[in-house]
């Protein structure tokens, strides 16, 4: 091992001590992503309420086998409620970033998370 | 029928062996297998370092550009994505060393021009990536994970610089 360590020459250290810090800094840089700005609700894929995420509040909305309730909470919002068999939707738990859907199938209900930019879905070549 | 004679030089003879060890080395790299598509250790880059401290800028850049189109021939993705990914990662830390070799030796070894070229390689693949194969800036996603592996196999890279360099004695190396 210190074989190897008196390779290194004094600038190297500072190479890389500086190296590692812009690649730490840029974990947090990069995946920050946008700022998630409104909760949007559609029922059969249209838009029923868009829902700002700056302050608490529950939504109760009437799906096609019952009433689904969204939460919403400063900076995320989750499906707390769905009659549906499987849960899917609600087991997500809260959403935080721009683009992130919960879907609630049996209920025809979606929940999305919307940023400042509409980002693409995905993008295939 | 004409007969075509190439005048070659011992040079020429070295620079072929050379770029033939670094194009083994690219194989090599290819048969690795690593979770993410563009992580690669890049060991081919170890033969470019070790050309340049031996035998100087010129003969660094011709290695590397024969590794790069050989070696995309031997590995069937010349003139793909792949290669136009590998050929602005490699003239971009060509551009790199070209700068930082000439910082003073006695303070900046081989891992410091090995770590700046492992960053100058990504940032070339990243920048045709993002202005060519996907216009979309959720390519830098990704770019943190590729930072962390260029500092990594730059560290590795140029400590393995470093020892055969120390283990080579230079009269050896130049009539190699």
């Amino acid at each position: 091992m210190n074989r190897w360590l008196n390779l290194l020459r004094p600038g190297d250290w500072l190479v890389v001590a500086v190296a590692a810090l812009l690649v730490a800094a840029a974990f947090p840089l990069v995946w920050q992503g946008g700022i998630a700005e409104k909760a949007v609700v559609r029922r059969d894929g249209e838009v029923i309420a868009e829902l700002d995420l700056s302050r608490k509040r529950t939504l109760e909305v009437a799906g096609a086998i019952g009433t689904t309730v969204i939460a919403v909470e400063p900076g995320r919002a989750r499906v707390a409620a769905d009659p549906g068999p499987r849960q899917y939707c609600v087991r997500q738990g809260w959403l935080k970033r721009p683009g992130e859907i919960a879907i609630c199938a049996p209920s025809h209900i979606s929940l999305q998370i919307a940023g400042r930019k509409k980002d693409f879905d995905s993008i295939a070549y | 029928m004409q007969q075509i004679e190439l005048q070659t030089t011992p040079a020429d003879h070295r620079i072929a062996q050379l770029a033939a060890a670094a194009i083994a080395l690219s194989l090599v790299d290819a048969a690795i297998p690593l979770p993410l598509p563009g992580v690669k250790p890049g060991l081919a880059n170890i033969v470019t370092l070790l050309v340049l401290y031996r035998f100087g800028f010129a003969a660094a850049a011709w290695v590397t550009g024969l590794r790069i189109v050989a070696g995309s021939l031997l590995l069937g993705h010349f003139l793909s994505p792949g290669f136009f990914l590998s050929l602005s990662g490699g003239i971009c830390s060509l551009f790199m060393l070209a700068l930082v070799c000439r910082l003073p030796q006695q303070w900046f070894g081989p891992v410091s021009l090995s770590v700046f070229a492992a960053f100058a390689h990504i940032c070339g693949q990243l920048l045709i990536a993002r202005l060519w194969l996907i216009p979309h800036d959720g390519v830098f996603m990704l770019a943190p994970v590729f930072f962390a592996a260029a500092l990594f196999f730059g560290i590795i890279n140029g400590l393995i610089v470093a020892r055969l360099l120390g283990e080579l004695p230079p009269e050896e190396a130049q009539h190699a």
